[in-house]
């Protein structure tokens, strides 16, 4: 087991290198900072939801809280981005932190409303609070400075997206077989059972919520300041439920999975052409149909037939 | 004081519009378990086809009884397509089912029938009517009345008639259930289909009031949930009084506080209730069995 997460390591770590001299153009590569960006997001979710099986639709609030703390900080309070990103994210894991204990003691229908009226409250919050927020026309982030040295190249952006993606796939993998990933994967299966055999449930719940919290607003912060514009349609419900899909089409509980959902489904629009409603419609489709009939995901279906096949 | 009475009646009205989301809740609720995230979306199916209809110089009536009706089909095609195909699927599951079907659906409305917010003219004109010196529109009354009706009719559908106390029994034992001869897959997509029709007649009527929009299910579900919880989940009457506080508070909040967080307080409402009185006010206590 041990072995093949090494290889599944070092193979993530070509493809990161070997891509950017495969993609024929700056609009491709674009596209494949905006998935590692994305795929960060939802190898945090996939924590919580995949792990522990505990669902949030109210994600998206998280990541607008990385992608607006980080900006405001740098614009506002002239904050250098490096120290602004994990300054929101601190915010993030903290806010999360108190949440959780009571938060996830909810289940099924319950828990899903209460994550989804979190995140309304963030994007309420974000629309109405004109003054720091810039209200419905969003804000500008500035760019991301190293050393002294801003971020504006796409081929610099790709270095930073690709390293964060693979030191975040490390943290997921190694989660997955630590004997804290095996207590979230014990509880999802049975609570009580887990329970018995004296998991702390609360604390692992909390500690999933808070991990997915930090990760989300990390992807929000590094794509306020690469795109260098935000919106409060960061947290709006769609969006929550976009990150939610990119976990459960991917597969639930595959960190690889997570990173498939979020791949796809950040090309998907662009295959679109940006045509709002036909996106809504497309990723609907998406969420019924791999719930009906692919309800692992693709990645853990795939393992599972390639798996008999041996 | 009047300022009070105006926002008192203007609580209830927009309170009836939730009860008449929370009842759809309530009656899936009742026969499956499921909470359908879809709910919602069916109050702005309804009146988004009427208004359209209407536009195109259909008659009034035609186009309301063709938006209930599209929309009762779709509540069907939900069950029948998304629903029982998936089977013996866990809550999680068909719960990501209904919120793929509330985006698909508003998806669909946003590219046949526009993105634009549109109005139903009221169903008796819009002379405002004065009730202890506050202005109440006669739509409201209609509202009011509607929802007053509605519940009636699902407490009689309940209590009075065998497919109610199917539906009933489907929802405590399925397996039970069809062991009785109680063919469960047609009552399930009865409660489907019914649910939509609730959702629809709130919709129409609702809308001369509230507007409609392609999106807007998602806040009148999320209000209709809560009303449903702070009720007791399942209970109709629990619905009703849920639905009248959520609007009562709204108001009270959006007159004396701040219009910019109206929306807030249902929500900020329904994390409390969920974890102070998870069985709301009449729901029924119940032992998770494991």
């Amino acid at each position: 087991m041990r072995f093949s997460r090494f290889k599944a390591l070092l193979a993530t770590a070509a493809v990161l290198v070997v891509l950017p001299f495969v993609l024929p153009n700056n609009f491709m590569l674009d596209i494949a900072i905006r998935i590692a960006f994305a795929a960060v997001a939802a190898i945090g979710l996939n924590v919580l939801m995949g792990f522990a099986g505990q669902i949030s639709i109210g994600h998206a609030g998280f990541l607008a809280i990385g992608a607006y703390g980080s900006a405001i900080a740098a614009t506002r309070f002239g904050w250098p981005p490096l120290l602004a990103i994990p300054a929101a994210a601190a915010l993030c894991a903290v806010l999360a932190w108190v949440i959780a204990k009571p938060i996830l003691r909810l289940k099924g229908h319950s828990l899903t409303m209460a994550t989804l009226g979190l995140g309304l409250i963030v994007n309420i919050v974000l629309i109405n609070e004109v003054g720091v927020t810039g209200g419905p026309d969003g804000m500008a982030a500035p760019p991301l400075e190293v050393a002294g040295f801003a971020l504006v190249d796409l081929r610099h952006w790709y270095v930073v997206a690709a390293v964060v993606l693979w030191l975040v796939i490390l943290l997921s993998l190694n989660l997955y077989d630590s004997p804290c990933g095996r207590a979230l994967r014990g509880l999802h299966g049975a609570e009580v059972a887990a329970r018995v055999v004296g998991v702390d449930v609360a604390l692992f719940k909390t500690r999933a919520f808070v991990m997915s919290a930090v990760l989300a607003s990390v992807s929000g912060s590094l794509t306020a300041h690469y795109v260098g514009f935000i919106s409060p349609q960061m947290a709006s419900f769609a969006h929550s439920v976009e990150l939610a899909t990119m976990v459960v089409l991917g597969g639930m509980a595959s960190t690889f999975g997570a990173v498939l959902g979020a791949a796809l489904l950040t090309m998907l629009p662009q295959l679109l052409g940006g045509l709002h409603g036909y996106e809504s419609i497309l990723f609907g489709l998406i969420l019924m149909l791999t719930m009906m009939f692919l309800p692992r995901g693709i990645v853990p279906t795939l393992a599972l037939k390639l798996g008999r096949k041996r | 004081m009047n300022d009070l009475a105006q926002f008192l009646l203007s609580g209830l009205t927009t309170g009836a519009v939730y009860a008449l989301a929370a009842l759809g809740f309530t009656l899936i609720y009742n026969a499956s378990g499921v909470i359908n995230f879809a709910q919602g979306d069916f109050l702005m199916l309804s009146a988004m086809v009427a208004a359209t209809l209407l536009a195109h110089q259909v008659s009034y009536g035609i186009a309301i009884a063709v938006g209930i009706a599209v929309t009762v089909l779709v509540g069907v095609m939900l069950y029948r397509f998304a629903i029982r195909p998936a089977g013996e699927a866990d809550v999680v599951s068909l719960i990501i089912i209904t919120i793929g079907a509330s985006i698909f659906i508003q998806g669909v409305v946003q590219v046949v029938l526009g993105k634009n917010q549109q109005v139903l003219p009221p169903f008796t004109g819009d002379t405002p009517l004065h009730v202890l010196g506050a202005r109440v529109l006669p739509q409201a009354l209609w509202v009011l009345g509607v929802a007053a009706l509605l519940v009636a009719a699902v407490a009689g559908f309940f209590r009075y008639t065998l497919t109610g106390k199917a539906m009933l029994a489907v929802a405590a034992n399925r397996l039970a259930a069809s062991a009785v001869g109680i063919p469960a897959r047609r009552i399930l997509q009865l409660s489907f289909g019914l649910s939509a029709l609730l959702g629809a007649v709130a919709g129409v009527t609702a809308a001369p009031i509230t507007t409609t929009v392609y999106d807007i299910g998602l806040m009148l579900g999320m209000k209709g949930f809560v009303a449903a919880t702070l009720g007791g989940l399942g209970s109709g009457l629990g619905a009703v009084v849920g639905g009248l506080v959520v609007g009562v508070l709204e108001a009270l909040v959006a007159g004396y506080v701040s219009s910019a967080y109206k929306d807030a307080v249902p929500i900020g409402l329904i994390i409390v209730i969920l974890l102070v009185m998870p069985h709301g006010l009449f729901g029924r206590k119940s032992t998770e069995r494991v």
